[in-house]
């Protein structure tokens, strides 16, 4: 009989002890394992054409026309639809990505790598707030936003963190936690942080002075700048947890903008997948819940790894997203203590007395205790091509935590 | 006609959070159609533009100004909204300071570790499971909830008693410890008093009434109605008394139950004689043998049962002990009591007080038929013999006239290795044997003789039954007994309960031992906290006598979903 304690021990054990590093930038198709040029990524689980989410199918078309696969919506839809152009989920690909999370062959991508256990992931460079990609907007002003990415803060960026050899994201996300980030919806701290420690090194290998102010400047005033960074990191500590026997950890939680789907440790590359939930938000100006594509994106590898939304008692302002206080901020992470597996070991919160983030989603303590994982995330609008719309909390749908756990005791003989 | 209102703030931050906010409170606010809260920045303007926000205000902010925009259905609701501007930013949000509710014990022990116990209040059929959680988790269980079956409660007091935790209950009602109430508890004075029940009422009422009468508690154990039933066999009355003899605060304990299983009570008394202190018992309804047997004190009612543990806490007796029984000196194998009476009432309440201590006395002439004497001239195992029955006086004189068959029978017994002790009775008066001592004393003597010979000892206890003025002089035959070597009293029940105590003792039959993993003492010493599973007025009761507390938001596991509650459990079983 398999001992699931110690499978979990182990799971989270490995997870905590994953040491990422982000050690360069390159173009997807020359790292991403698997990738080819009639690959697009996407964020979630698997997802055909017609069932796909507003803000994705804009995110693929704005892709290929970027790409200069397409020339306009109609000239995608038949790359997409037909099967010429495949789309495949990123978590396949060792990789992840914001909201629609789509990653393109050409598209520069980071390279984090687990120090520890030598695995990589992977995932694109970010675009900021608003209209953008990722949340379904192509508008030329976008493109021209991701060709500029591509052609100077890619390169730099690469430039720069080989030099400085590599920045370590495990130390600077425990940083960030103790100066009010919450490592997903706010990474204002950590986006700076990772500006600070970038700067002196961009200075050196930029070509000219108005390039690395350049880059400099859009880092720092994107208080997302390194939410892409630290979700591969993430995924590099969930892919060192993933594949142990017996184990009732979940190591991905993703969204598509139509499902909902986990992976469980023990249970290989299967998906388990639901419906994905309507976000609890507050709107930008002129936006309403009725604008609001369902749940979508991989950052929730961030709650998975154990940050996000269970660590939100380091970071209270973010609860004004739900009109809560910041006991609730609190209340969310003590609630996610109930149905983790362990207390991270470098990840703590100083008003819990410096106790370590909930980590290691246990999903035999999800189905006893009744009690949801707790996302926070952007929203963005449901037609291709506006963009974010509002932030707020979201849970995963009940069922795909009680067909993984059947599923488990079918396997392991329960 | 609509009404656009703007105010530009400079050199102000707020978290976008908190903008967004604003803007939701503006928007909601009576007479406003929208709202628009941001920094001034090209996109933001664009977009406050794209939504009908705009006012040529608007498009000279710059990106370090705040911009809050609204539109009104009229320039009063317009002018409203904005002067509330500063409320809403600085308006404090009320239950900030409302404590997190955890949704599991395990989640409340990770908040109140130093708990020790865990009050489960939760729905019958859910009880045993949390229960069962609150042990795993090495805690004491107050189990008010009713409708667990026996074989649950079998069960878990089974776990309880291998981890050596209390489980009170299930249905128990109340419970004291260290000076706070659990459940339905009174307000009772700490004392020296220990009580261990069955019945809530009954500890209700008892700990009540040693409070009125100025005594007070140490602590209440409660057990559950159905713990002295044969089947529960009273685990928790068992571990409850232990523990309370081995508190040095209780001096004295009580026990209270409704009528338990003769079995169980036995088993339960037995445990009780070891307790070292004295113990008050009130089992209701059943019939009382003795007012006292050892450090057991038997009450009338409840009332009584409170005036005797108060009484007894004020003025502790000397406890007998075995220790002070000389057992040494008898030999392996003496183990036997032979009663040998010439009087029928007496022999009767030898039986009588005697059944207290020993499980079978025969007798010719029994209280029980069961235990009739085969052959009344050949004793077996513990018996009494009325010599005055009419089968010895056919032909012969009353033994309360002729000292020889006695003497004679005396012998026999002396010779036989497995007596230990022989009961005599000395009956003087008018009518009776001029001077009996002078022939029984000296047969006393040479028996003893005889079994010193053998290498053994022989106690002889000898019961005097008349006055100082009868014409063979009480203290004449006392002092005659006493030289020939007998123990004498003039009290047939003393005599009874000392030959008692010291045939128990010898024959080993004493039983009472407590297997179980002993409960740590230090657990119900500590100021007492717990958690609360179920009725959220236990927790408040518990914060208002100022004991720390956790209440758990519970709920039932996976939803009530029976498929998976099972696949949960025996996940949890086979590991």
């Amino acid at each position: 009989m398999v001992d699931i304690e110690k499978a979990n021990q182990q799971a989270v054990e490995q997870m905590m002890e994953a040491r990422p590093v982000v050690v360069g930038v390159a173009p997807a198709i020359d790292v991403i394992p698997g990738m080819h040029r009639d690959l697009l990524l996407h964020a979630g689980p698997p997802v055909t054409w017609d069932r796909m989410a507003g803000p994705m199918k804009g995110a693929m078309v704005g892709a290929l026309i970027w790409e200069g696969r397409a020339k306009n919506w109609d000239e995608a839809e038949a790359l997409l639809s037909s099967g010429k152009i495949k789309f495949e989920p990123c978590h396949e690909h060792s990789a992840v990505g914001p909201m629609a999370g789509v990653i393109s062959p050409s598209m520069m991508v980071y390279i984090v790598e687990n120090k520890t256990h030598g695995n990589k992931a992977y995932s694109g460079l970010n675009e900021g707030r608003g209209k953008v990609l990722r949340m379904g907007a192509y508008s030329e002003d976008v493109l021209a936003r991701l060709t500029w990415m591509n052609e100077v803060l890619g390169p730099v960026s690469n430039a720069a963190l080989e030099a400085m050899g590599g920045l370590d994201l495990r130390t600077l996300l425990g940083k960030a936690l103790h100066m009010g980030d919450d490592g997903h919806n706010r990474l204002d701290a950590a986006s700076i942080l990772y500006t600070t420690q970038l700067a002196p090194w961009i200075v050196k290998v930029a070509k000219d002075s108005n390039t690395a102010s350049e880059v400099i400047r859009f880092l720092g005033e994107n208080a997302l700048s390194i939410l892409n960074q630290v979700m591969a990191g993430c995924k590099t500590m969930t892919d060192a947890a993933h594949g142990i026997e017996g184990s009732t950890i979940v190591t991905v939680m993703a969204r598509n903008g139509t499902d909902f789907g986990i992976r469980v440790s023990g249970l290989g590359d299967r998906w388990f997948t639901g419906p994905a939930g309507k976000v609890k938000a507050l709107y930008f100006p002129g936006f309403t819940e009725k604008d609001a594509n369902p749940d979508i994106g991989d950052s929730t590898i961030t709650e998975t790894a154990g940050i996000g939304g269970f660590a939100m008692a380091a970071a209270p302002a973010i609860v004004t997203f739900i009109s809560g206080t910041p006991q609730d901020a609190v209340n969310t992470t003590l609630d996610m203590y109930e149905i983790t597996y362990a207390e991270h070991k470098y990840f703590t919160i100083p008003y819990l007395n410096f106790r370590g983030t909930p980590t290691g989603i246990d999903i035999r303590k999800v189905i006893e205790k009744n009690i949801l994982p707790r996302v926070n995330t952007g929203v963005a609008h449901k037609d291709p091509g506006v963009g974010q719309v509002g932030a707020g909390v979201v849970t995963p749908p009940q069922n795909i935590f009680e067909d993984a756990l059947v599923a488990f005791a079918e396997q392991y003989g329960f | 006609m609509a009404a656009i209102k703007v105010e530009i703030r400079s050199g102000v931050y707020y978290d976008s959070a908190v903008l967004m906010q604003l803007q939701r409170s503006l928007a909601s606010l009576p007479g406003i159609e929208d709202a628009g809260v941001v920094m001034g920045t090209e996109s933001n303007k664009e977009l406050l533009a794209h939504i009908d926000l705009t006012t040529p205000e608007v498009e000279k902010a710059q990106p370090n100004d705040l911009v809050i925009v609204v539109r009104g259905v009229d320039e009063k609701a317009a002018t409203e909204a904005l002067g509330k501007v500063d409320e809403l930013l600085t308006r404090k949000k009320g239950g900030a300071e409302q404590a997190y509710r955890p949704r599991s014990i395990e989640g409340a022990n990770d908040m109140l570790p130093e708990a020790s116990w865990v009050l489960v209040s939760v729905a019958g059929r859910y009880a045993a499971g949390v229960a069962r959680e609150a042990m795993r988790l090495g805690k004491h269980v107050f189990l008010f909830s009713d409708n667990v079956s026996v074989e649950e409660e079998i069960a878990l007091k089974q776990e309880a008693a291998e981890k050596g935790l209390l489980v009170m209950g299930p249905d128990c009602g109340t419970a004291l410890i260290g000076g706070f109430g659990l459940g339905f508890a009174n307000k009772v004075r700490r004392g020296n008093i220990g009580v261990v029940a069955a019945a809530g009422t009954g500890l209700q009422h008892v700990t009540s009434r040693i409070h009125q009468l100025g005594g007070g508690i140490t602590h209440g154990i409660g057990t559950g109605g159905r713990d002295l039933s044969e089947k529960v066999g009273a685990v928790t009355f068992r571990q409850g008394i232990e523990l309370l003899s081995r508190d040095p605060e209780t001096k004295v304990i009580v026990l209270v139950s409704k009528p338990p299983s003769p079995k169980v009570a036995e088993e339960v008394l037995k445990l009780a004689r070891r307790a070292g202190k004295p113990v008050v018992v009130n089992f209701i309804a059943r019939p009382l043998s003795l007012p006292q047997m050892d450090n057991l004190y038997f009450a009338r009612g409840l009332d009584h049962a409170a005036e005797l543990a108060v009484e007894l806490s004020r003025n502790l007796p000397a406890l007998e002990t075995d220790a002070d029984l000389g057992l040494e000196r008898f030999a392996a194998g003496q183990k036997y009591l032979r009663g040998l009476f010439s009087g029928g009432t007496l022999a009767y309440e030898a039986q009588h007080i005697l059944a207290s201590y020993l499980p079978k006395v025969y007798a010719n002439a029994p209280i029980n038929k069961e235990l009739k004497l085969p052959n009344s001239y050949v004793s077996q195992e513990h018996c009494i013999v009325d010599l005055g029955e009419d089968e010895f006086t056919q032909g012969r004189l009353h033994p309360m006239m002729d000292n020889e068959l006695r003497i004679r029978r005396l012998m026999e017994e002396a010779a036989d290795p497995s007596v230990a002790v022989i009961l005599l009775d000395v009956v003087i008066g008018y009518g009776s044997h001029p001077d009996p001592a002078s022939e029984l004393g000296p047969a006393v003597a040479k028996a003893k003789a005889l079994a010193k010979e053998a290498g053994r000892y022989l106690e002889v206890i000898a019961v005097v039954c008349g006055t100082d003025e009868d014409p063979q002089k009480l203290e004449a035959q006392v002092q005659q007994m006493k030289e020939g070597g007998a123990w004498v009293s003039t009290s047939n029940e003393e005599a009874m309960r000392y030959a008692g105590r010291l045939v128990r003792a010898l024959s080993q039959e004493a039983g009472g031992e407590f297997t179980m993993k002993p409960v740590d003492l230090t657990t119900l010493q500590r100021p007492l906290a717990a958690i609360n599973v179920g009725l959220e007025s236990f927790a408040e009761n518990l914060a208002a006598q100022g004991a720390p507390v956790i209440h758990v938001d519970w709920r039932p596991p996976a939803g009530g979903n029976e498929r998976l509650m099972s696949i949960l459990e025996r996940m949890k079983q086979r590991q």
